[in-house]
């Protein structure tokens, strides 16, 4: 039977191969399995990677990411000058339109920028404006004054941003959802409504069509925006699948184009696939020591833990996704900059630290604890370090196991001994892996303080000179590393399934695929 | 009977009123809070916070202003949907997660009925030892790997049926008969207990005697009797299929009030946690009053007062 198809099926595929290979116009769909319902779409609220994908592509910052090398590229400004002193940023606005027509003007800036700002808006990241000057003041309630802050609309095309400090990387935070230009015209007519579909003004690429929590998000082409000519998808669909495993079977049976995790108990199938990919990420998977407890306030019982961790083997056979062993905390491949190495593997040398420490062979040593919140992965992950300690340096340490906010509340009271961690990069400079250590900070949690630390890090933010501003990092990261409040393990990977009819994708150490430089081909 | 509502409807007044207050304070008691990020915020934005939900209040203000606003039947805002109100979510996720709770119970009368009858029907043979099989497997196999498994067979092996989502009624089959299984076996058991029981009694025999054909028999005359304890248990079936549905919504990724359930929980998002046990309280109630009354209607020896 089936024989007798093979001839017509034949003549089929060549006639059909001299055809071009694109898909049609209507069938540019797009489907991301986004892992969890958006917490919001209003860009003042919102604070995830999950949102990220969305907003990215519904809104458009005064920049956007180059989608190769995530560099910044012109956006709703169309030029920009910086002042000698790297004070001063003045945006020149390019003719756009919202959804509803109306032209982007200067102001909608500074009407957002206000509204993340003003402490009665309760903004999550109103620290991305910070940076500018009397940011912090204003949000503090210090001044009320909102003229006293760095934004300013020059006219309806030109928008002054005066900051704090030269921050290098301050056009890689335009191109951040905070920085959004907000309609307030919507907001007053629906208050927080405004974001749902048939209310939301929008001026990105792609526009709101539909949203059901927890079923679908849909996008579609915006005709109006300044560039639609180049967006080639025509619609895109975000499902919120929360189950991993799910997600991932979705794509296997088509129902979605692109999932970005694999579930650690299917890498080894995946990786078999062609629709798998791997690529570094800009995220360091670490240990956190309480630097205020016993016995880990000792640097050398610090050391000693850090030198009898073999991150190699870590790498290889228990994460096993292509992540890199790496024991510096700011990851390798950022732009220009050059870190320390860190320490290595050199169980020798660790035993003789214990030893000195007052813990020959372990002997001796308190009962540690090492905290983690519940996830497969970080289970296997200090299970392996418990043994690495237990083989190399002969002592126990006690595995806690606790829910998320449990875990992250301990931290904070540093109510704890050791525990996992992973940090993220806001953006790319390693300004954003470093100055979360300084005295004090809210994410330090370790209770480690370096005044000449501090010192440094301020320092890198005066500085105008790239070469000077990184060389001073670098320093910094040293001292980091020697006095060893965390013990770096590897660089985190990004790993998914994408569909192979998705074309101009280049994979990205954020993982950011700007849907306007996306279609798909047969 | 009148009265006898009245009364019953007056008695869940405090007994939500109870299980709010518990709910309020006990989940005050669990470590960290809506505000706990995995980026830590800065202070001050965190008062800001704060200060807008009402957190910075003392926990007392906090419950009466919350007991007023239920009275008033606004759940609040949800913490971590913050476009949304609780209401709102409730209001979306409620149809799905009863539509979901109604055909899976259809699957567990159908299915659990059917095997029980064959099994009663044909005591000790292969089929009945076949059917037992079948409720033994639905009780001992937990819908988080039910669930699962069905999706390899039916929706990667086969490619018949979606892995997951929501919106067409093939959307709906593979979670139905997940969450239906494990009463499914239940059914049939009490099925089959009762075809026992009922088949050797006289009025069977007499059917039988007058020369009626073997399905009236069974159908007209044995199986309303036999299903009577099937009856009696629909009522706390149905409330477990509506609450138990919570790792079912998930694994298939199903817009309902289970997805909220304990996700709300882990995320301390407080009020929308004391939202779904307010939802749920109440639907129990309601669930144990049709039971009550549904006695009443099957058993003349039962009267409400």
């Amino acid at each position: 039977m089936r024989r007798r198809w093979l001839l017509p099926a034949l003549v089929a595929t060549a006639l059909l191969g001299g055809a071009p290979a694109s898909i049609g116009a209507q069938d540019q769909l797009f489907r991301i399995n986004n892992m969890v319902e958006p917490e919001s779409l209003d860009p003042g609220v919102v604070t995830g990677v999950p949102e990220h994908r969305i907003l990215s592509n519904l809104f458009e910052g005064l920049t956007t990411t180059d989608p190769n090398d995530l560099s910044p590229r012109p956006g709703m400004a169309k030029a920009w000058t910086i002042s000698k002193d790297g004070l001063v940023y003045t945006f020149t606005l390019r003719d756009a339109q919202w959804t509803d027509g109306t032209p982007v003007t200067a102001r909608d800036f500074v009407f957002a920028w206000e509204r993340v700002l003003n402490p009665k808006s309760g903004a999550k990241y109103a620290q991305q404006l910070f940076y500018l000057k009397n940011g912090e003041e204003y949000n503090r309630g210090r001044t009320t004054d909102f003229s006293q802050v760095g934004v300013k609309a020059l006219d309806t095309k030109t928008l002054r941003v005066t900051l704090k400090n030269p921050t290098a990387y301050f056009l890689d935070l335009t191109s951040f959802y905070t920085l959004y230009p907000v309609p307030k015209w919507a907001l007053d007519a629906h208050g927080k409504d405004w974001v749902k579909p048939g209310k939301i003004v929008s001026n990105g690429p792609f526009r709101l069509t539909g949203w059901v929590p927890q079923r679908e998000l849909v996008l579609e082409r915006n005709p109006q925006y300044w560039d639609a000519a180049s967006v080639m998808l025509r619609k895109v669909v975000f499902l919120p699948t929360d189950d991993i495993n799910t997600a991932y079977k979705q794509f296997l049976a088509g129902e979605s184009d692109w999932v970005p995790t694999v579930p650690s108990a299917q890498l080894d199938a995946a990786k078999n696939k062609p629709e798998y990919y791997v690529s570094p990420y800009l995220g360091t998977y670490y240990l956190r020591f309480n630097v205020t407890k016993a016995p880990v306030n000792d640097l050398r019982v610090r050391r000693a833990l850090s030198l009898s961790v073999d991150r190699e083997a870590l790498t290889k056979f228990v994460t096993k996704a292509g992540e890199v062993p790496h024991s510096a905390f700011v990851p390798a491949g950022l732009r220009g900059y050059q870190g320390p190495r860190g320490l290595g593997f050199d169980p020798g040398a660790a035993t003789r630290l214990l030893a000195e420490a007052g813990y020959p062979k372990g002997r001796g040593f308190p009962k540690v604890e090492l905290l983690y919140n519940t996830n497969e992965l970080h289970r296997v992950i200090t299970q392996a370090i418990q043994q690495m300690w237990k083989e190399h340096l002969g002592i126990q340490v006690e595995l806690v196991n606790v829910e998320w906010k449990v875990y992250l509340a301990k931290q904070s009271a540093l109510d704890y001994q050791i525990a996992r961690a992973g940090w993220i990069g806001d953006y790319v400079d390693p300004n954003t892996f470093l100055e979360i250590w300084k005295t004090g900070g809210g994410n330090n949690q370790t209770g480690w303080s370096s005044t000449r630390y501090d010192e440094l890090i301020d320092q890198a933010a005066r500085l105008v000179t790239a070469t000077d501003r990184l060389r001073t990092l670098h320093d910094a990261e040293t001292i980091l590393l020697d006095e060893m409040p965390v013990l770096p393990l590897y660089t985190y990977v990004n790993k998914g399934m994408l569909s192979r009819k998705v074309r101009g994708w280049h994979p990205n150490i954020l993982d950011q695929h700007p849907l306007k430089h996306l279609s798909l081909e047969r | 009977m009148v009265g006898y509502l009245v009364r019953r409807v007056a008695g869940f007044v405090p007994v939500l009123f109870l299980i709010i207050s518990l709910s309020f304070f006990i989940m005050r008691l669990a470590p960290g809070g809506p505000f706990d990020l995995d980026r830590a915020l800065p202070e001050q934005v965190r008062a800001n916070l704060e200060a807008r939900y009402r957190l910075n209040e003392p926990l007392w203000t906090q419950y009466l202003g919350y007991c007023a606003d239920v009275l008033h039947g606004d759940l609040g805002p949800s913490f971590r949907y913050p476009d949304r109100t609780v209401n709102e979510l409730l209001g979306l996720g409620f149809p799905v997660s009863l539509l979901l709770g109604a055909c899976a119970m259809v699957v567990a009368v159908c299915l659990g009925g059917a095997a029980g009858l064959l099994a009663g029907l044909h005591r000790n043979a292969p089929l009945d030892y076949l059917a037992m099989s079948f409720a033994l497997f639905g009780v001992s196999v937990p819908n988080f790997v039910l669930g699962p498994m069905l999706m390899l067979l039916f929706a990667l092996a086969l490619g018949w049926l979606p892995v997951a989502g929501w919106g067409t009624w093939r959307h709906l089959i593979l979670p139905a008969f997940t969450l239906g299984t494990f009463y499914a076996a239940y059914v049939a058991r009490l099925t089959r207990a009762g075809m026992l029981e009922v088949v050797g009694q006289d009025f069977i025999r007499t059917a039988r005697a007058k020369g009626l054909r073997e399905s009236t028999v069974v159908l007209r005359h044995a199986l309303p009797s036999a299903i009577l304890p099937v009856v009696s248990y629909l009522g706390p079936a149905s409330a477990a299929v509506l609450t138990g549905s919570v790792v079912v919504e998930t694994v298939f990724s199903i817009p309902g009030v289970g997805r909220y359930f304990v996700g709300s929980a882990l995320n301390r998002d407080y009020t929308m946690v004391l939202g779904t046990v307010i939802a749920y309280s109440a639907l129990l109630l309601l669930f144990n009053l049709l039971v009550d009354l549904l006695y009443a209607f099957l058993d003349p020896r039962v009267h409400l007062q």
